[in-house]
């Protein structure tokens, strides 16, 4: 074997072996897009309301506080992003009802301290800050802290309502309907409620996030359930495997032996596909899987064009061995640019595309990538390793 | 399996007839575009888009559309996928309205499971036209800026026109139609134009190629040549793109209509790759710059002082 023959044979071995590490477990390395895995992608912007400007500050301030809302939710992996001026996109993976989202985000978290008569003596808007502690009877309750006029308007609603009921309500619904018994100077105050620990951490985490400081508006909301996705996954799969199926059979029919190396390169080159996701990081989305399927079609296309150009140069009455060699350096200008015009397209995508554009947009220039490697240097390696043993017969 | 390796098909001498039909799909094309315009979906347009599956199979479109009637909302399209699937499209519904329909329809109709929401207001669909069409113009600007640099400026306006071709016969048929217009369809859009365009680029690359031996040969018999020379690869190639593309068709749910986009565009962009783009660049080659480009000077010179010879004799001749 010549020494350059052994360094691709080796390089295309360690390819291999570096994709199928990253690859596996699939499920672990490849990540989904919300529209496969159900999840909610919302873009919001912050609006001008007469009493609340948007400044910069309080676009950074409602990103906060929606930070807050959301990580109780045990959402993983969430997305809160600004974007551009006024824009606040978030991406919420795996939520069930595809409604929840925008009602979590939308909650105004207004508290408030009303009298036995439903006058609000005091809301959230003075609260320094909240968090959760247990009572002595262990009981969780959730402390208030306010700042200097908070804490004097608590101490003047205390003082009037003595052994009487202060009821706190959160965004108009009664949460705790504590009896005053001594006037509170400190401005702290505890809510104890008929609520366990992560309750009272969600509420503390609630009202020191509070209320949104400007008006926010729903630009975009595309929610997606957890069937919905999963139907797509299937369903896409099903097509991939069939087109996958057809095209092995069609380059055996019309290229034999050559056909069969032609097809061994196309699986390699969906695994290194996969590997090439793995290890960008990047998220599958369904028309990304709509790029993968593409792809199978298009990755033979480099072999195609080889295999035809061998076939021209064995008319010429060429050697065997001497058309094979032609017939990859003939073809190779053809396969370059053809395929970087293909690729200069894909970039356009993957520079304007948003969302699921984008990845359909990577999965084709990955595809168009790894499939030049695979046609041009693994079905190359393959034919002459099998050298010998490959006779005309083996093409036409 | 050697069908088409023999292949001497005149496409040259036949380019009137393509450009005719090409011509007449094209003015049809433009036709529905220009009066029927584009079924834009809740993506470019701005709206609400519910997709609903029932828990029982005997719901009707009219049933939901009594309900939304009800709501004002009469004017929604709702489209049944499957018996007890259904996608409703509305104009933009807010939060608390959108929750007061799902509410009246779990009451009148029956208990469902909410597959998908989707709420877009129209400053969104502004934003992605503009990037739509940014992405298409930075396409063929790279587009022709890399056949110019690889081919010639010619080569990369003829590739543009096939390429434009085949991007309005599919944009046509998607106006004809009225299918939708959505994000997905965009990018299959843009894939026809990176597609379509390797078609041309492999036979202009055999064109390329040949004019380095056929220097005496007139273009037109030389693009022929190219042509049917890769006509097999060009074939096979859409064949193999197809097989998927179809599979993707009849089981790709709402990726049917992205496979759609790409089965019409994949058949006419292997058109006009084959049957416009070569036949075209002749038309830009009445001064012959295309054949002596690629012929080493020495020979260039001696060809054209023989060209000016002969142009001489033919004046002389016709002064006689």
């Amino acid at each position: 074997m010549k020494q350059l023959q052994m360094f691709r044979m080796v390089f295309v071995i360690l390819v291999i072996g570096l994709a199928l590490y990253f690859v596996f477990p699939l499920d672990k390395n490849i990540n989904l897009g919300l529209d496969l895995q159900g999840g909610s992608h919302i873009v919001l912007e912050c609006v001008d309301s007469p009493n609340a400007p948007v400044d910069s500050d309080a676009v950074n301030r409602v990103i906060e506080i929606i930070t807050n809302r959301i990580n109780p939710e045990g959402v993983k992996e969430p997305v809160i992003q600004r974007q551009g001026e006024r824009r606040i996109l978030v991406q919420l993976p795996g939520m069930d009802d595809p409604q929840e989202a925008e009602g979590l985000i939308g909650k105004t978290a207004l508290l408030e301290f009303k009298d036995q008569n439903g006058e609000t003596l005091l809301t959230g808007a003075y609260l320094k800050t909240a968090k959760t502690s247990f009572d002595r009877f262990g009981r969780p309750n959730v402390i208030l802290e306010f700042d200097e006029e908070g804490a004097k308007l608590f101490e003047q609603a205390t003082t009037k309502n003595v052994g009487k009921i202060l009821a706190i309500t959160l965004d108009g619904q009664e949460i705790s309907t504590p009896v005053v018994q001594e006037p509170i100077p400190s401005g702290e105050a505890s809510i104890v409620g008929q609520f366990s620990v992560e309750d009272a951490q969600r509420l503390a985490l609630l009202l020191r996030s509070g209320a949104l400081p400007v008006e926010v508006k729903i630009l975009e909301n595309r929610s997606i359930g957890p069937t919905l996705g999963r139907d797509s996954i299937n369903r896409s799969l099903k097509a991939g495997i069939v087109g996958l199926f057809l095209i092995l059979i069609f380059m055996v029919v019309i290229y034999k032996w050559f056909g069969l190396v032609a097809d061994l390169a196309l699986l390699i080159c969906m695994l290194l596909m996969m590997g090439g996701l793995a290890i960008l990081n990047a998220t599958l989305t369904l028309p990304g899987i709509a790029g993968i399927v593409l792809t199978i079609g298009m990755a033979v296309d480099a072999n195609i064009l080889i295999f035809e150009r061998i076939k021209e140069e064995l008319q010429m009455d060429k050697t065997f061995r001497a058309s094979i060699e032609a017939g990859f350096s003939k073809a190779f200008v053809a396969i370059f640019d053809a395929n970087v015009t293909t690729l200069i397209a894909a970039i356009a995508l993957l520079y304007f595309g948003s969302g699921p554009i984008r990845g359909f947009a990577v999965t084709l220039s990955i595809g168009i990538v790894v499939s030049m490697f695979t046609a041009l240097v693994v079905t190359k390696l393959v034919l002459e390793l099998l050298g010998q043993r490959l006779t005309e017969k083996a093409l036409v | 399996m050697n069908i088409l390796s023999k292949a001497d098909i005149k496409f040259v001498s036949r380019r009137k007839l393509f450009y005719t039909i090409t011509g007449i799909v094209i003015l049809i094309s433009l036709i529905s575009l220009l009066f029927q315009g584009f079924n834009f979906s809740i993506d470019f347009a701005g709206g609400t888009l519910i997709q609903l599956a029932f828990k029982e199979s005997n719901v009707t479109v009219a049933e939901i559309r009594n309900v939304l009637g009800e709501m004002n909302l009469a004017s929604s399209t709702i489209q049944s996928l499957s018996n007890n699937e259904f996608v409703i499209k509305t104009v933009q519904v807010e939060l608390p309205e959108r929750q007061k329909i799902l509410e009246t329809i779990e009451e009148r109709i029956g208990v469902f499971e909410v597959l998908r929401v989707e709420t877009v207001g129209p400053v969104i669909g502004q934003s992605l036209k503009q990037l739509a069409s940014l992405a298409v113009i930075f396409a063929f600007v790279g587009m022709i800026a890399y056949i110019t640099i690889r081919f010639q400026f010619k080569y990369a306006i003829a590739s543009i026109i096939a390429l434009a071709v085949a991007v309005l016969i599919v944009l046509g048929t998607l106006s004809i139609l009225q299918k939708e217009i959505s994000i997905p369809i965009i990018a299959a859009i843009l894939t026809i134009v990176g597609y379509s365009i390797n078609n041309t680029i492999v036979i202009f690359d055999r064109l390329r190629e040949n004019l380095k031996t056929k220097i005496r040969s007139p273009l037109g018999e030389v693009i022929d040549l190219s042509i049917n020379q890769s006509l097999s690869r060009t074939i096979y190639t859409s064949l193999t793109t197809l097989l998927p593309v179809l599979a993707l068709y009849f089981f790709g749910g709402t990726l049917s209509d992205f496979a759609f986009v790409l089965l019409v565009g994949i058949t006419v962009g292997t058109y006009s790759s084959i049957c416009i783009a070569g036949p075209i660049l002749l038309e830009f080659d009445k001064k012959g710059t295309i054949s002596a480009k690629k012929i080493p000077a020495s020979t260039q010179k001696a060809v054209e002082q023989e060209i000016k010879v002969v142009k001489k004799v033919k004046k002389s001749k016709k002064k006689k």
